[in-house]
């Protein structure tokens, strides 16, 4: 099944952004793609790089990254909501990027299910 | 697999926006609204559902001046010039809250919580803001 995620929770302050990406790990390795997650409102924060966590939490951005490196997931910030929160390209984490909300809607109309993480 | 996924690109699809917050106080209500926009802007079948606290946001005589953001509820009228004009109310929340569908900013469609749970059943995405 071809998967696409909303992620619309902050990293850290909200179990629903981890949720996310468990859900996607546990997706694929059920044999399901998920071509992209989108992330909206407080949600944009993951791509920020410059965070960091104590070294004996898990690293919220850096394993967006490396999921997505790994399995070829296109990571959307949008852009509206990004600027607010000064989330810009010389910030982003690798396999982010910055576009438009019709980066969620074009996930909508190709996936088989769009699943919601965030309140 | 790839000829159903092609198949699946051709007709829109049906997306339902849930609204379930006031309009101040979070961005949501906000958001939910330029989502809406975009889907429509790809020619997708869009349904908005107010429910909860997201009915307020379709009430007239919106004042945020004393609040310093942006009035964002004529645009609920500018929906028709996009062709957007599902607009679902639950009944329930309506009248918890005092609110006469009369006042509201567009026509829309009152439906109990029932029939809320059967259109949002028909849908292909829904997003719940």
């Amino acid at each position: 099944m071809k998967i696409g995620i909303l992620v619309s929770a902050g990293p850290y302050t909200h179990q629903a952004n981890d949720s996310a990406y468990l859900f996607a790990r546990a997706a694929i390795a059920k044999g399901h793609t998920v071509d992209r997650v989108f992330f909206y409102h407080d949600g944009v924060n993951t791509a920020n790089r410059l965070t960091e966590p104590p070294q004996d939490d898990r690293n919220v951005t850096a394993r967006w990254s490396a999921l997505a490196a790994e399995h070829k997931i296109d990571l959307v910030v949008c852009v509206a909501a990004a600027l607010r929160r000064g989330i810009k390209d010389e910030i982003l984490a690798p396999g982010f990027r910055i576009s438009g909300l019709g980066q969620l809607i074009d996930i909508g109309m190709k996936a088989d299910r769009l699943v919601v993480f965030g309140d | 697999m790839a000829e159903a996924t092609q198949a699946k690109k051709a007709g829109p699809k049906k997306f339902a926006l849930v609204n379930r917050r006031a309009p101040h106080g979070t961005i949501y209500a906000l958001e939910a609204l330029e989502v809406v926009l975009i889907a429509a802007t790809f020619d997708q079948d869009v349904s908005l559902v107010f429910l909860d606290d997201g009915v307020y946001a379709l009430v007239k005589g919106q004042k945020t001046t004393s609040i310093e953001v942006k009035n964002f509820s004529p645009t609920f009228r500018a929906l028709d010039d996009y062709d957007i004009n599902k607009l679902y109310v639950e009944r329930e929340s309506l009248q918890r809250r005092g609110i006469d569908a009369e006042n509201l900013l567009v026509p829309v469609e009152v439906l109990d919580a029932k029939q809320i749970g059967e259109l949002l059943a028909q849908q292909d995405v829904v997003l719940s803001f």
